[in-house]
């Protein structure tokens, strides 16, 4: 379970509030007005942004003095979220070890992830060699080795086609359910919450609600969502 | 960064130290320092408004070897100064191309030697330096504003007057600090074509009070007012913010529909040919005498040039070893305040420091190497550290979350990724080391000379066919350390 303790965390004027919990195994959207703090609340939780009060918890444990990589969280940014530099199978392996030699059993965790997202036989590919979607896939592949059981998505996808968007959209449930994450992903279009979300985080105003099952959400917008459906 | 700053600042507390004892300047000091500063502000003003013409030329016409013209001016700088002495000699000296050709029309030969001499070979370097940086700022002009003009039906004059004036009243005073700063601390062109009480630089006058008067307590004080000239220069070029040297993007062309005049395209296209020739001529006439002299080269040449080479190859080592902790700190203020330290002040503190424990000799190609890459620090730092942050700005989280830190940051990530920034500043630091003639002036004996120091001997020694043939081997040297660092960057 991820519990947001009398969170407040911002930078500069702008602070966020927090105080709810969330399930685990429950994907969750993120949605509201642009400036109205959602990547402030996924920065906390991933530890890129220390709070100024309360506590991030995953189920009972304060994650406040771990670093970023220490945290039980697997994180997907807007952009750059592989490097160019290196293979797609390179990309997906620094999940396992920041070295360059990987073992056998390595190397075949490594074709299975890319196996899972549909990228068998792409390994060998560089990401300016890849479509959009594809590049998506292998950042879910390495997600995937990762094994972090909270994965925040920042809007990832938010530059693929809708049609796209969709398939990654299907295609990070189908693997939540399988690897039983939690996930909370932030997004602009309502139509991705009634996709695939469980719960909507409604964020406006700074502050963070806690999380209402999508269907009654939509059904019954309270003022602060209707303003910002329109 | 510490050790950056003792590099420089326990020399520097020697110079000071050993300067308070040696009395006060003699009207041969004050001389030396009217001269610094009056050669360095003709050749900024020289240089500067030569290059207005040919950046406008560069920034609205479109031709072909216009890439290979833009890339020519950036040439000047890993090209090492005696080299290009000696070509200016061969066009613009006694026995050159010019005096020759005046010579047919029953006029005096020319002579180079002096202050006009100095001056020119400073706007040999510096012209295509500010052409560069006017050109940059050329370049800022939005293509909408043209476009506007354009439609407006505005006519040349007043296309300079609302866009361009404003824009040199921004980029010139830049350029002239610049330029000014960089000709201040002159001292292989001072060596080779001043001299004299009459065209001394401070640099210089270190050198002599060094080398000829043995007069320790002299060089320091002059290192200090050198010092002080420098430091004063490099705080009036701090406030103005310079343009960055090195920018990318000169291969943009904004379309122009002001200057499709005929007389406007033929002004242009003779100013270009003009730049090119003056620029061109010196090295082409390198080659020239440098083939036939390669075969007249004393042995030492060789040994000078393994000499050079190491240094190059030592000094560079350092200075990416410097650069990379200090870019990923707030080191760059403390490189660019080194540029106010100049090789000459740098190796007297060194001296006075390292000659109770070694002979100068000795510790010759070591300090200068060392020295080397003090000076090529700022330009390293200044091709690596935005790079640096670009890939910290666009990677920094991502590694965050993946427990990239340490060693692996910089192995799988920072180094990949700043190949092409480190080939080229490691390429510019390899063939300005190799290329330099300075700090080792001071130091050599006999026993040990770099290229550069060997082919000055030569020079001074009147064996002029030698000293064109070293000039093409050190010529050949710099631009194939450049070359191999650069491509380096370029991967596979």
């Amino acid at each position: 379970m991820l519990e947001l303790e009398d969170l407040r965390a911002g930078h500069g004027d702008f602070r966020l509030a927090a105080e709810w919990h969330l399930p685990a195994g429950r994907i969750a959207a993120v949605i509201g007005p642009s400036g109205g703090g959602k990547s402030t609340l996924l920065d906390a939780i991933a530890g890129f942004l220390a709070p100024e009060a309360g506590r991030v918890l995953w189920h009972g444990r304060d994650l406040g003095p771990l670093a970023p990589g220490e945290r039980p969280v697997a994180m997907l940014f807007q952009d750059n979220n592989l490097f160019p530099h290196l293979t797609a199978a390179e990309n997906v392996a620094l999940a396992l070890t920041p070295k360059r030699r990987l073992t056998a059993a390595q190397r075949a965790e490594v074709e299975a992830a890319l196996a899972r997202v549909g990228l068998e036989g792409f390994g060998a590919r560089r990401p300016a060699e890849l479509s959009g979607g594809q590049q998506g896939r292998v950042a879910l592949a390495r997600v995937l080795l990762q094994r972090k059981p909270l994965l925040l998505l920042d809007e990832p996808f938010s530059a693929l086609g809708p049609a796209q968007r969709g398939e990654m959209l299907d295609l990070v449930a189908e693997l939540a359910r399988e690897t039983g994450a939690t996930v909370l992903m932030v997004s602009h279009a309502p139509e991705d919450a009634r996709r695939i979300a469980d719960a909507v985080v409604l964020v406006a105003e700074g502050r963070a609600q806690a999380p209402e099952p999508t269907e009654r959400l939509f059904a019954d917008p309270p003022p602060a969502l209707r303003a910002y459906l329109g | 960064m510490a050790g950056v700053a003792g590099a420089v600042l326990l020399p520097l507390a020697a110079v000071v130290w050993r300067a308070g004892g040696a009395g006060w300047l003699s009207a041969g000091d004050w001389a030396a320092v009217r001269f610094s500063l009056t050669q360095a502000a003709l050749s900024a003003l020289l240089s500067v408004a030569l290059a207005v013409p040919a950046a406008r030329a560069l920034a609205r016409r479109r031709f072909p070897g216009r890439g290979a013209l833009v890339t020519l001016l950036g040439a000047p700088f890993i090209l090492p100064v005696v080299v290009a002495v000696l070509g200016l000699l061969a066009v613009f000296g006694q026995g050159g191309l010019a005096s020759r050709a005046l010579g047919l029309f029953g006029l005096p030969p020319l002579s180079i030697y002096g202050l006009h001499g100095v001056v020119l070979a400073h706007v040999f370097f510096n012209l295509p330096l500010a052409t560069r940086l006017i050109l940059q700022g050329w370049l800022t002009i939005p293509a909408e504003r043209f476009r506007l003009a354009a439609t407006l039906g505005l006519p040349p004059g007043a296309v300079f007057r609302l866009l361009e004036a404003p824009m040199l009243r921004r980029a010139v005073p830049g350029a002239l600090v610049a330029i000014f700063v960089i000709c201040l601390s002159s001292f292989a062109v001072a060596l080779t074509l001043g001299g004299g009480p009459r065209a001394t630089t401070v640099e210089l006058a270190i050198y002599q009070a060094f080398r000829f008067e043995f007069d320790l307590g002299r060089a320091a004080l002059l290192s200090v007012v050198q010092l002080a000239l420098a430091g004063a220069a490099a705080a009036l070029a701090a406030r103005l913010a310079l343009p960055p040297a090195m920018g990318a993007g000169l291969d943009r062309v904004t379309p122009r529909w002001d200057a499709a005049r005929p007389w406007l395209r033929a002004q242009d296209a003779a100013w270009l040919a003009l730049v090119a020739a003056f620029l061109l001529l010196p090295l082409a006439m390198i080659v020239a005498r440098g083939l036939p002299g390669l075969a007249e080269m004393p042995p030492q040449v060789w040994r000078a040039a393994g000499f050079s080479l190491a240094v190059a190859l030592a000094s560079t080592a350092l200075t990416l070893a410097l650069a990379l902790p200090l870019a990923s700190r707030a080191g760059e203020g403390l490189a660019i305040a080194a540029i106010a330290v100049s090789p000459l002040v740098l190796g007297t503190g060194l001296f006075l420091i390292l000659r109770p424990v070694a002979s100068p000799g000795a510790v010759a190609l070591p300090v200068t190497a060392a020295v080397n890459a003090l000076m090529a620090l700022p330009f390293a730092l200044r091709v690596i550290r935005p790079e640096l942050e670009a890939v910290r700005a666009d990677y920094g989280r991502l590694c965050l979350s993946l427990g990239l830190r340490g060693r692996w940051f910089w192995t799988r990530v920072a180094l990949p990724r700043l190949r092409r920034p480190l080939g080229f500043a490691t390429g510019l630091t390899a063939a300005l080391s190799a290329g330099d003639l300075g700090v080792i002036a001071l130091f050599a004996d006999p026993e040990r000379a770099t290229l550069p120091l060997q082919m000055y001997r030569l020079m001074g020694a009147y064996r002029m066919e030698a000293a064109a043939g070293a000039a093409l081997l050190l010529l050949a040297m710099s631009l194939a350390l450049f070359w191999v660092f650069d491509r380096g960057g370029h991967g596979a």
